[in-house]
């Protein structure tokens, strides 16, 4: 199956509206909850969900993810299960995009060929890897393109022109401009500089691909102002930390969940 | 070896040392990483950075550090000869000292105001402190808490120099956890921030950096050896954490016909599962950004580590050495924390020397080797020593200091 997401982000544009694109770490407060949760999100207009692969040393991560991870490693979750939990979740749903978003190591371990396989044959769309930057990742890439899946990549405020160039030539669904020199959760800062690396993405890219913002969203008034000049808009932590807060009261985490979530698709 | 190759030559210009190394980092870091490779080939290799870089080393850390004959533990031994090169010599007690001064040097010149870094035991945190007491720079350490615990005076020491230490609370509270923490400092303050990694391990191009300033050791040895025994070592032997100081003394003889032995923490020992020793018993993963042998359970999480030295208790080792290993260039072994005591004991009793128990896993190697061996001179790097690991000695033996 092809990736759904650049149907997504083409669609959204002609309405005029801008793609919501959600984080969650797989397995925090359990697999079950986490499926709940792709659900609920689904249903409160996030168009692309980002299901986080538990990692013993994210190094990119903010306290907040970095807890979540935590408690799905207490959970034994693996990058199978977070696999399966796709799977469970393509039973109900065809619609929403899904996007694996992790670190190497585990996809290193299952093998690349066996993982972009796996993708392939769950109906996932796309993938993340945090730490493989384009030099790093040219076999996961071309496995990628082969089945169709979006490979996304992140820009930085330290990203150079020229590298801006060969990032949007490597990506496919979208490109993932983090907005902050930091790790997730971060405050965000200087919206005219989000906003300027934003129209060179846009400038260097050959391919017109879309691009969207995250690290440091977290509320609707921050998803507003961002998607203004963004083509998307991703928020992680806010979530995470949502859900967390009430893990032990399922019908309150829905309920929240349901209301921030709707907001902030409203603001968009 | 399939193809005659400079071993010298490596990293390639990607920073891959064939399939290992390389630079697995997020994308805000791989700019910083480009800056850095750069002025480390522009600044760190011209005449003058040499020159100031030589007589610091010379008048403030006090190299060249001696190779010592250790004639009655060698006799003690058997028929081999035991020869160490003194590290533990240079100021603040081991050879971290090396780097963390080159680099700081090099920081210096960049323009960087602030310099941060990782420790386990505290060596590389106090030589840290020390370069950026002597060079005027600001320094944070991260230290994993159960690390602050076991080597508290080097805690101490640290403070005393200036430096501020943050307690590092996740995962597995020791090294690898340390070195997150100041990757996620490093990305959020690149500015202004220079990060002095303090083994061969991390992103390109800090396994070859350190290893560069590190090579002193090496370099030296080399030439001691041949001007006062006319020949080279048969065996070259040394500790493997991440393999900084074993890396300095192996890479000037790579190309010579010198045996290279790299020892690691085998812990409980290594059919256990409790240590140390990715070398000896894991397998090639994506760890602190680089390609290198690590230690990981089925699903690729990284596992927990167990050696009686901090210095060691670490699951990952830098990937030039994961490379020679491939290559059968240098051989990887373990020795367990028993025998290391073994040889911690032995050698400050017959020598009046005092290793660093981590030094004391390549001794404890070496002991061996000179009992079986006839008429061999075994060349050990004594990497650092033992004064901060009294407390875990004496708490071992209950004694209250």
């Amino acid at each position: 199956m092809t990736s759904r997401i650049p149907s997504i982000f083409r669609e959204n544009a002609k309405k005029n509206k801008k793609t919501f694109i959600s984080y969650l770490v797989c397995g925090d407060p359990s697999k079950n909850d986490t499926l709940t949760a792709m659900k609920i999100m689904a249903d409160s207009g996030v168009d692309v969900i980002e299901l986080g692969i538990p990692f013993t040393d994210p190094i990119a991560d903010g306290p907040v993810i970095q807890k979540s991870i935590d408690r799905a490693l207490k959970n034994n979750v693996s990058l199978k299960d977070v696999i399966s939990v796709v799977e469970k979740f393509r039973k109900t749903n065809k619609k929403t995009a899904v996007v694996l978003m992790g670190y190497m190591n585990p996809v290193h371990k299952m093998g690349v060929e066996k993982f972009t396989k796996s993708i392939n044959k769950n109906d996932i769309d796309g993938v993340l890897i945090v730490d493989s930057p384009p030099e790093e990742s040219i076999d996961l890439n071309s496995s990628l393109k082969k089945y169709n899946k979006s490979h996304i990549y992140l820009a930085s405020p330290t990203t150079t022109n020229q590298r801006m160039r060969s990032i949007t030539q490597m990506s496919s669904g979208y490109v993932y401009y983090v907005t902050v020199k930091g790790i997730t959760g971060s405050k965000l800062t200087d919206i005219s500089t989000i906003k300027k690396n934003v129209a060179k993405i846009k400038k260097y890219s050959k391919n017109n691909i879309p691009v969207a913002v995250g690290f440091g969203i977290k509320d609707s008034k921050s998803a507003k102002q961002m998607s203004k000049f963004s083509d998307g808009i991703i928020i992680g932590s806010s979530i995470v930390e949502l859900i967390h807060k009430h893990s032990n009261n399922k019908n309150v985490m829905k309920k929240n969940l349901t209301s921030y979530l709707s907001s902030i698709s409203r603001a968009i | 070896m399939k193809n005659k190759i400079n071993l010298k030559d490596y990293p390639d210009r990607s920073g891959h040392f064939d399939i290992f190394g390389g630079v697995y980092v997020s994308e805000t870091l791989i700019h910083p990483l480009k800056e850095l490779f750069s002025a480390y080939k522009s600044i760190a290799t011209s005449a003058s950075f040499r020159k100031i870089l030589k007589a610091e080393l010379r008048d403030y850390v006090g190299r060249p550090t001696p190779i010592y004959y250790a004639e009655a533990l060698s006799k003690y031994l058997g028929k081999s000869h035991i020869y160490l090169k003194r590290e533990d010599l240079n100021h603040t007690g081991a050879h971290k000292i090396n780097n963390a001064l080159g680099q700081a040097l090099l920081a210096k010149k960049m323009g960087k105001t602030r310099i941060i870094a990782e420790t386990g035991a505290g060596q590389h945190g106090v030589a840290t402190a020390t370069a950026c007491a002597r060079l005027n720079l600001k320094c944070v350490v991260y230290m994993g808490e159960q690390d602050i615990q076991r080597q508290s005076v080097n805690v101490y020491r640290m403070k005393l120099l200036g430096a501020e230490v943050v307690s590092v609370n996740s995962g597995t509270k020791t090294l690898k956890d340390a070195l997150n923490e100041a990757l996620r400092d490093w990305v959020t303050n690149v500015d202004d921030t220079h990060y002095i990694i303090g083994s061969v391990a991390g992103p390109h191009p800090y396994p070859m950096i350190v290893r560069d300033f590190q090579s002193v050791i090496g370099h030296e040895a080399r030439a001691q050896f041949k001007r006062d025994y006319k020949c080279l070592p048969d065996y070259l032997i040394a500790c493997v954490g991440g393999g900084s100081n074993a890396i300095g003394l192996f890479h000037p003889f790579l190309n010579d016909d010198v045996k290279i032995i790299g020892v690691e923490a085998g812990g409980s020992g290594i059919k256990t599962g409790k240590h140390a020793a990715p070398l000896s018993a894991g397998t090639p993963g994506v760890l602190h950004g680089n390609k290198t042998y690590i230690m990981e359970d089925k699903n690729g999480q990284i596992k927990n580590t167990h050696s009686i030295s901090a210095g060691l208790d670490y699951p990952g080792v830098g990937p030039e050495h994961s490379w020679l290993k491939d290559l059968n260039r240098v051989e990887y072994t373990s020795v367990t924390d028993k025998e290391a005591l073994d040889a911690f004991f032995t050698l400050t009793q017959k020598e009046g020397i005092i290793p660093a128990l981590e030094t004391a896993h390549a001794l404890a190697y070496a002991f061996e080797l000179a009992k079986k061996s006839k008429h061999k001179k075994l060349l050990i790097n004594l990497s650092g020593r033992g004064d901060k690991d009294i407390d875990t000695i004496a708490k071992l033996k209950n004694i209250k200091l």
